[in-house]
């Protein structure tokens, strides 16, 4: 066996067994990430501007379709949300917000993983989440 | 003795075990559970098994009970690590049901399950089924210098001892919690990947020397986190801070300690 | 390696800096897509014009740099925490470097061609 034995990415990508603070940090590594990958195709994408109007509308053709419109609805979404959790980590990550240090007692709660945190969260979740059906309407013209 | 709690044929019962009568009578108004233990050893194995017991319980029963009660009853080969039985050195800790835990501190009544899975914590070598090294805890405990950090000293015929108010020892007492359990580096998602990173354990730690005001060694101390692998590679994902059975609080120390990296605290 | 060139917390520093600023520009730039209503704002006479604009090319350059800069750092910790060893570190570092530059480059040629109308018909 290995020298660490490192739990390895399955680890570090399981959400799950310790609360919402862990679901929001891969989250946020997933979103992260898509958002790069969309970034990268958007550079692509817009460059087609400078081979004049039939090629750039020969890129709408291919975006202004039903798959592209779920995918942008996925990355509104997906920036809503790392903006919003990105806000709360930088906020906490300064150390605000993360309650006083004292003497610890039973039942030994952790005070910095509070409700104004998880709170947090679940508005960037809900923030995305009303910003996705948006933007669907807008692309839809609802 | 076999599995349902008989004792083999021209056996007598030991007399370190309750009598046959009294064991009949707890079996009978207990509950019972499969503890299911991982078996490693690393001279002969190339994986880990899992052995299967059925145990009693009562509403009290820890996990510890139960690993020594298959100990002492039906595998004497398991190997696991114990000692105060009362949370305080951190010896058994373990993953218990997919979490790390204390195996002293969590009753089986509690996990609600009939089923409780026993294995070594991750992210630590195995020395033999439940027992886990512990050399990379206590390397980056070491690097991050546990230690008031002043020139002068409280020792010598001149000085007195360095005095603290209630107000000052408040703000690193629950820091000096830690029993070097290793529960937070095992949950830590950075330490499931990253083998160089410094760990909760001894951030958490640094900031408790940070925050102590006798101690002068700050600025050494924030060098040292200060690097690719240091400080910045927690993301607070708070999974130490769930853990901790102390309540430590890992993820605040740590965030606390970047507040001074941040230039938001001096 | 990175951590020779600059500290690990002034990185940091520029990596929050940049999420910053740049959810501005970005909320700008959906602002003024929305605005002129989405199929519209698609067309291509539209799109030239709002390169032409010299304020709205900035913000598209601003969050080209930002973003590419933000995103780039990212992948770059990511990648540092799955794997460790000075070859490997140096590399992810550098080839991180290095695309962020590419793609700031590719970018700003089209921000300032299409600005300067350098457009084919």
């Amino acid at each position: 066996m290995e020298k660490d034995r490192k739990e390895g990415i399955k680890g570090m990508a399981n959400p799950g067994r310790y609360g919402i603070e862990r679901v929001a940090y891969w989250l946020m590594r997933i979103t992260g990430l898509g958002l790069l990958f969309y970034f990268i195709g958007h550079i692509y994408e817009t460059s087609n501007l400078l081979d004049g109007k039939a090629a750039w509308n020969s890129m709408l053709e291919l975006t202004q379709t039903t798959e592209g419109h779920i995918f942008l609805t996925l990355v509104i979404g997906m920036c809503v949300f790392h903006t919003g959790n990105g806000i709360r980590l930088m906020i906490g990550q300064a150390g605000f917000g993360l309650g006083k240090p004292s003497r610890a007692d039973y039942p030994y709660t952790p005070k910095s993983l509070n409700m104004k945190g998880k709170l947090c969260i679940y508005v960037s979740i809900g923030l995305a989440a009303l910003a996705m059906m948006y933007g669907l309407g807008v692309m839809y013209d609802v | 003795m076999t599995k349902d709690g008989a004792l083999p044929k021209g056996f007598e019962r030991p007399s370190s075990l309750p009598s046959q009568e009294k064991y009949e009578k707890v079996k009978s108004s207990s509950k019972t559970t499969t503890l299911r233990i991982s078996k490693f050893n690393p001279e002969s194995d190339s994986t880990s098994t899992f052995s299967e017991f059925k145990v009693y319980y009562q509403r009290w029963t820890t996990v510890l009970d139960a690993i020594l009660e298959v100990k002492s009853n039906y595998d004497h080969s398991i190997g696991v690590r114990y000692s105060c039985r009362q949370a305080t050195c951190g010896s058994c800790g373990m993953i218990i049901n997919g979490k790390p835990r204390l195996a002293c501190f969590t009753k089986i009544s509690e996990l609600d399950s009939d089923l409780v899975t026993v294995e070594p914590m991750n992210n630590f070598p195995i020395i033999r089924d439940l027992a886990v090294g512990f050399e990379r805890l206590i390397a980056t405990h070491k690097r991050i210098k546990p230690y008031i950090i002043r020139d002068d000293s409280e020792v010598t015929s001149e000085t007195k001892e360095f005095l603290q108010s209630p107000e000052d020892v408040e703000k690193y007492i629950q820091f000096a919690g830690c029993i070097k359990c290793g529960l937070c580096n095992s949950a830590c998602p950075t330490m499931a990947t990253d083998s160089s990173f410094v760990g909760p354990q001894a951030l958490a730690q640094a900031y408790r020397y940070v925050a102590d005001n006798r101690d002068k060694g700050k600025d050494e101390r924030l060098k040292i986190i200060d690097e690719p692998h240091g400080i910045w590679r927690c993301h607070f994902a708070g999974s130490c801070s769930q853990v901790c059975p102390k309540g430590v609080d890992p993820a605040m120390g740590i965030q606390l300690l970047r507040g001074y990296l941040l230039g938001y605290r001096k | 390696m990175m951590s020779n060139i600059m500290r690990e917390s002034h990185i940091m520093k520029i990596h929050y800096l940049t999420a910053l600023i740049a959810v501005g520009f970005v909320i700008i730039h959906i602002m003024v897509r929305v605005t002129q209503g989405f199929a519209n704002s698609l067309e291509f006479e539209s799109v030239i014009a709002n390169y032409k604009s010299i304020p709205y090319a900035i913000v598209l350059e601003a969050m080209l740099i930002l973003i590419s800069v933000h995103g780039f750092n990212g992948l770059r910790i990511i990648l540092l925490e799955l794997k460790q060893g000075n070859a490997y570190e140096n590399a992810v570092t550098y080839g991180c470097l290095v695309a962020m530059i590419a793609l700031i480059a590719y970018g700003s040629r089209t921000i300032i061609m299409a600005s300067m109308g350098m457009v084919e018909a």
